[in-house]
């Protein structure tokens, strides 16, 4: 470019502008950079917290880097992979990808139908060749030839030559390109499929305990992921309750506490109407109704709480889901009673399945299975902010208006062990834990096109392996009959290097030269 | 036998494995040694042609000028004793890798599963098919020479799993999460092909060697039995071109049709999944240079040794430093 800016150039018109600049972009060289800037731009995501991903890391990293947050936020770091930046990068390698395989797709379906190509004049001088004569006439020996190549899969067309000598011109390998091509499209096929997903598709997820009961609407999600065309009408109407939930985890050794089995029950009716029926849930075996997956992702606790207010009477009960924390599930959760007189009352804290107290660490859970339960928590009073209408998480005390509990100047705590129950300070009333019900964390899914993106991935493959492996090869066999003896002539290009081409030519003359030279006698009998 | 000994037997086969893999490591050390003493002194510069050919036709040494003759027969001797040396290396790296599979194997029953849930067993595994895939291409491409780097490197990943306390674990059952018939299909076809692309990493070490003893004209000697840099260029191109689908097919169909099952969705940019792709997409630029756009020998070479880089990162780094849901590494 540089030098052809100097006075005595004529400038670049617009068209050949965007012509040099299309020629760039769907060079080879440029498909590898755009490769390589690929791999690199991935990399950010697997270092970085991912807002799609983790939005609790990202929340972690936002307190802890008030300064680095506002510049990965200018430049999109914590959503990398829908990030203009890297948009660009997989637009313009698709671009370079169509731009490059367009015309070579047209090259293909001409060459496709071409015939092999007629022999080069000097055969001496292709990479293999042989040369012996023969005592076989040349009609013989060209049936000889036909037969051998054509058993080695060649197409072969035949034709004499301006020297009146009898040529057989073999090709094969048509495939290779084939093969690439087909790769290349391959990855078109897997985008359409990923976007119609991401498009049409939604990913939904619902906390719920044994005996609770869903039916598929916006309203029972506790989160939800709509794609961008996504039409909430076309949620199946299907209706599900989670029967029983049954977790079973390593007792003893270096992996005590590890899980060892999760098995949900759930009932479910497909519509409104429909018969009830039963299936059992497990991670990797997500249960199909009406194209929407429901997948067992996570399993927690929900200890069954009851309290009482000043006057006595039951303003909650019943089992509150608590998240799990660590990997020994030590669960935090919330206990909201807005109905509780004279003031509404909310509790938070932890539900400890195996509970131990050490003075470092606090109340905490050493093991995952409900083996010494006890629920630890603090008490609030004043409003709880759930008559203004706005959402509220189910797992989140709103404290702006609310008082702590307090019992001799200290803060209000209790521990409390199944059947135990406590009264709260003041004469609000009571609070007791009746026992312990399992909860699930069900993901549930629709994702449109993963059989287009399967099908694409499994065609890509396939083009792969066919163009790793066919190997694009010519060969000829010249064959000239001058008094009384005839004169054979075979030789062989490859076209992509690495292959072992002398050996399979060698092959293919001696396998002529067996049907040619052998002695009448036995020529007869053999064919 | 009961669990137990099975258990027992399996971190027996695993010490001893590893114990044979060193010696075989000291043999090809001394075999390196021996390639770098022929042809060292003045009067065997043009011994190229002699020694190169002294295992098949002895008595051509015979017709060499007296002069060389002592020279000569001093090399002989030297390329006997490589020869020696490496076939000894060879016939070790064999029996180890006779122990070590009963080690997986006695693995494999102590659990009573697959020996794939936690890092100590990939690593055992991936030790396995690093060594298996050298010992299938030193039968067919002749390459014995990368015998030194593998059973360095095979060593090292065994003696680090029986000997770092943090990576050792007791067999036992798994997490639900691995409960799937794709554990095997995924894990076996991630494991082969890891173990070509450590042949083809190092296929591609031994041409940067060859090609920079080319460079500097130090061919001779027992250099000269190696293969040349043609030669391994293409070997190496036809490992990867063997390890690339395998690849493609573990983690782009069977490892997104599992997450599918298992998480519901078959592609989240979890940092295994980025490190996997990035570790195709590298490989797919080193076969497309190599194929298309005519990158041959050493450009090629570098470009599979950063591939290699990314896909050990990804199974070093990733299980160790970063959380995300291929976090089975019991470490």
């Amino acid at each position: 470019m540089g030098r052809t800016r100097t006075a005595s150039a004529p400038a670049l018109t617009p068209m050949e502008l965007a012509r040099w600049a299309w020629r760039q972009l769907t060079s080879m060289r440029t498909a590898l950079i755009l490769l390589f800037l690929l791999a690199l731009a991935a990399v950010p995501g697997s270092i970085i917290p991912q807002q799609a991903i983790s939005p609790s890391d990202v929340f972690a990293f936002r307190q802890a880097n008030p300064d680095l947050s506002r510049w990965y936020d200018r430049l999109g770091l914590f959503h990398v992979y829908t990030s203009a930046w890297f948009g660009a990068v997989y637009v313009l390698l698709m671009l370079s990808l169509v731009g490059c395989i367009v015309p070579r797709l047209r090259h293909y379906w001409r060459g496709f139908r071409a015939e092999p190509p007629t022999a080069p004049r000097h055969l001496a001088r292709l990479p293999a060749h042989h040369e012996w004569e023969s005592d076989a006439p040349v009609e013989e020996v060209r049936g000889a030839a036909v037969r051998v190549l054509r058993s080695a899969r060649f197409r072969l067309r035949e034709y004499d030559d301006e020297a009146g000598r009898r040529v057989v011109a073999a090709e094969r390998g048509r495939l290779r390109e084939g093969g690439n091509l087909v790769f290349h499209l391959s990855v078109l096929v897997v985008l359409t499929g990923v976007a119609i997903g991401s498009l049409f598709g939604f990913t939904g997820g619902a906390y719920l305990v044994e005996g609770q009961g869903f039916s598929n609407s916006l309203t029972q999600y506790d989160e939800f992921k709509p794609g961008a065309l996504f039409d909430t009408a076309d949620l199946a109407p299907f209706t599900l309750t989670l029967e029983d939930f049954e977790a079973s985890y390593q007792t003893q050794g270096d992996q005590r506490g590890a899980p060892r089995s999760f098995d949900a029950e759930v009932s479910y009716q497909a519509a409104p109407g429909a018969p009830t029926q039963q299936a059992g849930l497990q991670v990797n075996e997500p249960l199909e109704i009406d194209d929407t997956s429901i997948f067992l992702v996570g399993n927690g606790y929900a200890p069954e709480i009851t309290v009482r207010d000043g006057s006595g009477r039951v303003v909650f009960s019943g089992p509150v889901p608590f998240l799990p924390q660590d990997s020994s599930m030590t669960s935090f959760g919330v206990v909201k009673v807005p109905d509780a007189q004279p003031t509404s009352l909310g509790f938070e804290g932890y539900f400890l399945p195996t509970a131990a107290i050490t003075p470092e660490r606090g109340p905490h859970s050493i093991f995952p299975e409900a083996l010494d339960p006890a629920v630890v928590l603090t008490g609030y009073r004043g409003d709880l902010g759930m008559d203004d209408g706005r959402p509220q998480s189910v797992f989140v005390l709103d404290k702006e208006e609310l008082t702590q509990l307090e019992a001799d100047g200290e803060p209000f705590r209790l521990l409390l062990r199944p059947g135990q129950s406590r009264q709260l300070p003041g004469g609000l009333g009571s609070i007791s834990f009746d026992g312990v019900s399992r909860a699930t964390q069900l993901q549930i899914s629709h994702t449109p096109g993963k059989g287009i993106a399967l099908g694409g991935v499994l065609l890509g493959l396939a083009g792969l392996v066919t163009s790793l492996y066919i190997r694009p090869r010519r060969a000829w066999v010249r064959i000239s009959g001058a008094d009384g003896r005839t004169v054979v002539e075979a030789a062989g290009l490859d076209r992509v290097s690495g292959g072992d081409l002398d050996t399979a030519l060698g092959r293919w003359v001696q396998q002529i030269r067996a049907r040619t030279d052998e002695p009448a006698g036995q020529k007869e009998l053999s064919s | 036998m009961t669990l137990t000994q099975w258990g027992e037997l399996s971190n027996l086969a695993f010490a001893s494995a590893t114990v044979v893999y060193v010696l075989a490591f000291v043999a090809h050390t001394a075999e390196w040694a021996m390639a770098r003493q022929v042809g060292s002194d003045a009067a065997t510069q043009r011994q190229p042609e002699l020694v190169g050919a002294a295992g098949a036709e002895r008595s051509d040494a015979l017709a060499t000028p007296r002069l060389d003759r002592a020279a000569a027969t001093r090399d002989e001797q030297v390329v006997d004793r490589w020869d020696l040396f490496g076939r000894i290396g060879l016939s070790l790296t064999v029996l180890a890798f006779g122990i070590h599979l009963v080690g997986v194997l006695a693995r494999g029953l102590a659990a009573e599963r697959v020996p794939w849930g936690n890092m100590f067993e990939f690593n055992t595994t991936g030790a396995l098919t690093v060594a298996g895939a050298y010992l299938v291409a030193a039968r067919i491409f002749r390459l014995r020479w990368i015998g030194l780097l593998v059973t360095g490197f095979v060593s090292v990943v065994l003696a680090i799993s029986m000997l770092v306390p943090a990576m050792y674990v007791a067999p036992g059952p798994l997490v639900p999460a691995l409960h799937s018939y794709w554990l095997v299909i995924h894990v076996a076809a991630a494991a082969i092909s890891g173990g070509a692309f450590a042949v083809g990493a190092a296929t591609s070490v031994l041409f940067l060697i060859r090609q920079r003893a080319e460079a500097r004209g130090r061919v001779s000697g027992v250099w000269t039995r190696m293969p040349g840099t043609a030669y391994l260029d293409r070997v190496a191109f036809r490992v990867h071109a063997f390890a690339f689908p395998l690849w493609t097919f573990a983690v782009l169909v069977a490892g997104p049709i599992w997450a599918q099952y298992a998480w519901g969705r078959y592609w989240g940019w979890d940092p295994k999944e980025i490190w996997a792709f990035i570790t195709f997409v590298v490989y797919a630029a080193y076969l497309h240079a190599r194929a298309t756009a005519g990158w041959q020998g050493r450009r090629a070479a570098y470009l599979a040794l950063a591939a290699f880089a990314t896909f050990l990162f990804n199974y070093v780094g990733i299980n160790l430093f970063a959380s995300g849901l291929h976090s089975y590494a019991g470490v």
